[in-house]
């Protein structure tokens, strides 16, 4: 199983070299980088390039490491004692499979998606070293031990919120989403955005690397922000005219809503652009 | 071969473990590099950074790590020691006469600085072999202008006898790393007795208490009443002096910032240098840019903040007391005006002192902070962060 990009994902050389390591030596791929840079995205590519059904687990702040493999629910069994139901007799029917069980027990290799797990609790990667490392986890309850018929192709996405273990790295192969450049961004648009006129999409590029670089920006848009202002631009079918300007100056680009995501941003953005105005 | 490339990672402090070195090979024997044309070194290199280094901001001494022993020459210059390129550039600004920065101005900021970095990291390997210094080869870009790194005085700019009234270069204050893990534990431990439980949010936990209570009133049949998990409420407003003579704590005040950083939910921090005046920041680099005014801080957070200031207090008695006596800018009013409206603005307050407190009486500046604070001045140490956080949990 070799991964090399996709119709819909454009993968720099360093990206998939990282992807197929992890794939070959069946280790979890830790990804990093910018928010909007499509981290959760190479998991759903990666799974449907090779052709493995995906599972999703999305980590939040509450989200507990023992919710992933299971959960005892002893409150339902309870109240089933007490209606007398004959379920209650099997401790099983109240263990409730969670996102990495099923991966193990699959019947066909799976890939697993293990999304922002730097939202959870500082210990939370500390709790999943033995699972992901060996690949099984022990049920108290029913004192079985569950092992992966198959290592799935496990993903985790972090947004570096928070510091990852030391000894929860050393077990993963990294990979840091760089920004893409503007040669990258490009085929990342064309793969979107096929009929594009090349005059828009080079205007585009250049108003949203002016943006990008302005100083002081709190939210810089990203990929994920550029596609979304490009499909606007096609739906509103504005001119290429509306964003060029005639000297090397910035303008108020439309739809710059799309763009910049924050109050503070838009300001300091007009701000600027009504200084260099006022600079002619 | 692979062995000396791992010790070459090493030396050049990269966190890197036996088990991911193993990593390495197993990918290696496996042949991840062998399709698309082979392996190559590029293909290497991104599978050795896949594999062994696991933090971004470790990539750039990875890289120079990985170009020294392609090379094959052996790693001599010191990747752990990163020049503050602005605060070098300031430096020459100050040193050069007007002719010679237009001169300088001609060759590029950046392509000087590069080399005037590269000759550094040469020339320490070279000094220790007691020969030549920058500035006497007679072809460098140095040379020309007549001056070497002795002469510009490259890391010795801090007042000997701690009290300089004026600071004129202003140095790039590196921010304080807060990812250091080594020796924080026990000052989390410390900093747990400033904790203070409250539920909030949405319904988690079982109360156990009052489910038999209300199972009971239901005749026997289960009743289950839930309430949501503690939290930590308390809030903490940090402000730290960087810069001057607090870089001799610096290691210890980042142990306490990475602890307190992992420790509250709620924790502002804000930075100042020396004394507080009318603003303050939140990035170092930025400092000049982003300012925030101390008026905005005092309204901005509630009286339920617990105020915690961490700085030496160690500076000329002017810089305290005189309106203009900031050693950065013109302050229009004295800095123990803004200490006292923020300890008014904030009723629970205290300030750490790194400075050992043996030495606390001999310093008039520390007297008078002291004062100020009310005499809710606790050393850095296990015992004084006890006590602070006692205080400060009244």
């Amino acid at each position: 199983m070799k991964f090399q990009g996709s119709e819909q994902y454009v993968a720099t050389q360093d990206l998939m070299l990282a992807v197929n390591a992890a794939i070959t030596l069946r280790r979890p791929l830790l990804v990093k980088g910018e928010p909007g840079t499509g981290k959760t995205m190479l998991a759903e590519e990666v799974a449907s390039a090779l052709g493995l059904p995906l599972l999703q687990w999305h980590i939040k702040s509450t989200t507990k490491a023992q919710q992933g493999l299971y959960e005892y629910d002893a409150v339902s069994r309870l109240r089933d004692s007490q209606l007398g139901d004959e379920k209650v007799r099997d401790i099983q029917n109240y263990i409730v499979r969670g996102v990495l069980w099923q991966a193990f027990t699959a019947e066909q290799p799976v890939a697993l998606l293990i999304d922002e797990i730097d939202k959870a609790d500082i210990e939370f990667p500390n709790d999943l070293l033995r699972e992901l490392d060996r690949m099984e986890f022990h049920v108290y309850e029913t004192r079985e031990l569950v092992r992966a018929r198959h290592r799935p192709l496990v993903f985790i996405t972090s947004n570096n919120e928070k510091e990852l273990p030391d000894a929860f790295l050393r077990r993963c192969f990294f990979h840091y989403i760089k920004f893409p450049d503007a040669d990258t961004m490009r085929a990342i648009v064309d793969v979107h955005f096929p009929g594009l006129r090349k005059e828009l999409l080079a205007a585009a590029l250049k108003t949203f690397y002016d943006v990008r670089n302005l100083p002081g920006l709190k939210k810089k848009p990203s990929t994920s922000e550029l596609l979304d202002w490009l499909k606007l631009l096609v739906a509103e079918e504005i001119p290429v005219e509306a964003l060029q300007t005639r000297d090397e100056k910035v303008s108020v680009p439309p739809l710059v809503g799309a763009l910049l995501k924050n109050e503070q941003d838009v300001t300091l953005f007009e701000k600027l652009v009504f200084m260099q105005r006022n600079h002619r | 071969m692979l062995i000396d490339f791992f010790y070459t990672l090493r030396s050049a402090r990269l966190p890197v473990s036996v088990k991911e070195y193993l990593t390495l090979l197993e990918a290696l024997r496996a042949g991840v590099l062998d399709d698309d044309g082979g392996p190559s070194v590029d293909k290497f290199y991104y599978l050795a950074r896949t594999a062994l280094v696991k933090d971004e901001t470790h990539f750039d001494r990875f890289d120079r790590a990985f170009a020294a022993y392609f090379k094959g020459v052996e790693m001599a210059a010191d990747f752990t020691r990163d020049l503050p390129l602005e605060w070098l550039r300031k430096t020459l600004e100050l040193e050069l006469s007007p002719e010679e920065k237009a001169a300088i101005e001609k060759m590029g900021w950046d392509e000087l600085m590069e080399t005037l970095k590269k000759r550094f990291e040469e020339q320490k390997e070279r000094h220790e072999g007691g020969s030549r210094m920058i500035g006497t080869g007679g072809t460098s870009p140095f040379g020309a202008w007549g001056y070497n790194p002795q002469g510009i005085r490259i890391g010795q700019d801090k007042g000997r006898n701690r009290s300089a009234v004026k600071v004129w270069d202003q140095r790039a204050f590196k921010d304080y790393d807060d990812t250091k893990e080594l020796g924080t534990r026990n000052i989390k431990v410390a900093l747990r007795r400033l904790r203070r439980f409250a539920r909030e949010g949405a319904d988690e936990e079982l109360d156990l208490d009052d489910t038999i209570h209300s199972t009971a009133a239901n005749a026997g049949m289960l009743d289950i009443k839930m309430v949501p998990e503690r939290h930590n409420r308390v809030k903490v407003l940090l402000l730290m002096d960087v810069g001057g003579t607090m870089d001799e704590h610096v290691h210890r005040v980042e142990e306490l910032f990475s602890a307190t950083k992992s420790e509250f939910k709620h924790l502002e921090f804000y930075y100042f240098h020396n004394c507080v005046y009318d603003f303050m920041w939140k990035d170092n680099r930025r400092r000049f840019s982003e300012k925030f005014p101390t008026w905005d801080i005092i309204r901005k957070y509630n009286k339920d903040y617990k105020l915690v200031f961490v700085g030496d207090a160690t500076m000329s008695p002017y810089e305290i007391l005189q309106p203009g006596g900031s050693v950065e800018y013109n302050n229009e009013e004295p800095g123990a005006q803004w200490l006292q409206r923020l300890t008014q603005a904030f009723p629970k307050y205290a300030w750490i002192n790194p400075e050992p407190q043996g030495v606390w009486q001999y310093r008039q500046s520390i007297a008078i902070v002291q004062q100020l604070m009310s005499q809710r001045m606790f050393p850095l140490t296990l015992s004084g962060l006890e006590g602070a956080m006692r205080l400060l949990s009244k």
